[in-house]
């Protein structure tokens, strides 16, 4: 039996532009969505995966706001059985924070009796991108981490996992307990079934509040790159167009 | 001020992206290269000419397969006065450099493009996959990773004497525990035809369905180009994973990229805003990627593709 915690990030999903806050502090976000990245779908999925294989239990956390427990949900929905949040304030927290915490929620339910024999993350969080949380929290776990990870398996009392190389698919054979980072395609994440919502819905949330004084991000601010006036040629309108397009195909010199 | 440069070699010799990164590491200070595992005369010379004044090189049996933690504890090994360590943002870089941080007990900052030198350092960095800046400071040692294309890399002035000093650096057990155990060539990184090609024929929601691509595959082989698709179009499940580009797929920069019923959001744009000219196809001229794109056609790709791809045929023949 392997348990496994899932950590994913309440992230905006922006469309075609990002505009920021006044003070360049954030993101504005208020006529967004929002969303958790692709990654961590993948890691998600995985976790269904791997807890369905050995009669164990897929747990998702987040670190975040109250509005947080949207995105735990989603996940409840594609078959994670537990969920916790760690209410904090993201935005305050740098990535040595959220895994301190996370590791604090991990010790904690281990002194209550479930082990998570693995941890998945995503590779990088679609909005800070700091590419570290997993490792850290390996740090404060002691635990092996490898990161970038496409598919996983556990066998036995080690955890298989392979991704992308330099020169090939890498594969990592870790012991458990182990943290590992996954990232998008690998696996195909399932889409929430109606029942998967009226179950979510049902499953009571563990609430956590961290309470400890950030060490933070280091961010000054959030800057965007300047906008270049659009300079597009139009090579014209509908199947009309075809030869100014081989002309230009021409002139760029591609055509076989 | 100093630095420690972990390079990264591939069958051309140092990589160059590290050669990126040892182009901002001069902009700091004095630089010192870290090379994992044996090294050729010439890369050792290529180091010298990027301004490396010391080449640690870190050998001994635990680098005889990646383990990241291994690589750390070799960075850390290598560290002595340097006020910033950093790598390339590749997989690896970010991967090793992560693990330092946390060895020193220090911040990383990923993604780096532009380095203020000073105390602290403030750095800016990608975020939102590059379409917004972090301005970052980092007190004490800093650790960073810079962003592929960053600046174009240049030899130094003056070269550095680039001495090789050999470190055969201890590893404990436990950083083995994650290793590589095995590679499977056959199926190399499958992204890599689409990250190197010249040219390549995007494909979006626009494309309607997996039966969708005949065209526009057509188009790719007329242009000796590969195809890159949209998250939709992987999520739909009508093409594969390894041909996405954007912020969680492939990071392209071919001459030419032709993005089909592709809306420019900013997560495809983090992995094509590289493209030197962009000729979009697409049914609405105020998407995204029309108004970024050089050229466009305002249209249906299924009646403009065929019809390209007749007037090649025609002019062909
Ligand atoms: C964290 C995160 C990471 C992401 N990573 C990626 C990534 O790596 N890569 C990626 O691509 N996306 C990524 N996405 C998704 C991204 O936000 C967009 O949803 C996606 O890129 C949109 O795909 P699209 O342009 O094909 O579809 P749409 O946005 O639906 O656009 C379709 C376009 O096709 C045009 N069109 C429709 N029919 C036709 C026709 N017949 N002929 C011509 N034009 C037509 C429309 O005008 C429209 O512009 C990510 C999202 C998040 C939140
Ligand atoms: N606030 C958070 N709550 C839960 N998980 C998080 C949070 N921040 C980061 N993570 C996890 O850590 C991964 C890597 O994040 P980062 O190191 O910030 O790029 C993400 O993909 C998430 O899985």
């Amino acid at each position: 039996m392997a348990d496994v915690l899932v950590c994913v990030k309440r992230v905006v999903d922006t469309g075609g532009e990002v505009t920021l806050t006044e003070d360049g502090s954030r993101v504005d976000d208020r006529s967004l969505g929002h969303t958790v990245s692709p990654h961590e779908e993948c890691a998600v999925e995985l976790a269904v995966q791997v807890a369905k294989a050995t009669d164990g239990e897929a747990t998702v956390l987040t670190l975040g706001s109250e509005d947080a427990v949207a995105q735990l949900r989603d996940a409840l929905a594609v078959g994670c059985t537990r969920a916790v949040h760690i209410e904090a304030d993201a935005d305050g927290y740098g990535p040595a924070d959220v895994a301190a915490a996370i590791a604090d929620v991990v010790r904690t339910h281990e002194a209550a009796g479930t082990t998570y024999d693995l941890v998945l993350l995503g590779n990088d969080a679609a909005d800070t991108g700091d590419f570290q949380v997993g490792i850290r929290l390996a740090y404060e776990l002691d635990r092996p981490v490898v990161t970038g990870i496409a598919t996983v398996s556990v066998e036995g009392d080690r955890v298989v996992a392979s991704g992308d190389g330099p020169e090939g698919t890498d594969t990592y054979e870790l012991p458990l307990p182990a943290v590992v980072t996954v990232m998008e395609g690998g696996v195909e994440p399932r889409y929430p079934s109606i029942p998967g919502r009226m179950r979510a819905k049902r499953v009571q949330v563990e609430t956590v509040v961290d309470e400890r004084v950030p060490v933070g991000s280091g961010r000054v601010r959030l800057k965007l790159p300047p906008v270049q006036p659009s300079q597009v040629q139009l090579l014209g309108e509908g199947p009309e167009a075809a030869p100014a397009v081989v002309d230009l195909l021409e002139k760029l010199g591609v055509l076989r | 001020m100093t630095v420690l440069v972990l390079v990264e070699t591939d069958a051309g010799g140092v990589a160059e992206v590290s050669l990126e990164t040892l182009t901002v590491a001069r902009g700091i200070g004095g630089v010192d290269a870290l090379v994992v595992g044996g090294i050729a005369e010439d890369v050792v010379t290529r180091l010298g000419e990027y301004g490396a004044g010391r080449v640690v090189q870190a050998l001994g049996e635990p680098f005889s397969s990646y383990a990241p933690a291994a690589w750390a504890a070799a960075v850390v090994a290598a560290v002595d006065d340097h006020d910033v360590v950093m790598a390339a943002g590749t997989p690896r870089g970010n991967e090793v450099m992560a693990h330092v941080a946390c060895r020193l007990g220090t911040a990383m900052a990923a993604n780096v493009v532009t380095v203020d030198a000073g105390a602290p350092l403030r750095v800016s960095r990608q975020v939102l996959g590059g379409a917004a800046l972090e301005e970052m400071e980092l007190t004490g040692r800093a650790v960073l990773t810079v962003a592929g294309h960053a600046c174009e890399p240049a030899p130094a002035d003056e070269p550095g004497a680039a001495s090789v000093v050999p470190l055969e650096p201890e590893v404990a057990e436990a950083d083995l525990r994650a290793r590589v155990v095995r590679t499977e060539a056959g199926e190399p990184d499958q992204s890599g035809s689409l990250k190197s090609a010249r040219v390549v024929v995007g494909a979006g929601r626009g494309a309607g369905g997996a039966d969708g691509f005949k065209e526009l595959l057509e188009l790719a082989d007329h242009v000796g180009g590969t195809i890159g698709v949209s998250r939709v179009v992987t999520s739909l499940g009508w093409r594969p994973h390894h041909e996405q580009v954007g912020q969680t797929g492939s990071r392209i920069s071919p001459d030419l990229y032709i993005p089909c019923g592709i809306s420019g959001a900013i997560q495809h744009w983090a992995g094509c805003s590289g493209a030197k000219t962009i000729l979009a196809v697409n049914t609405d001229p105020d998407a995204p990627m029309v108004t970024k794109a050089h050229y466009a056609v305002i249209g249906d790709l299924h009646q403009v593709v065929p019809a390209v791809n007749e007037e090649i045929r025609r002019r062909r023949a």
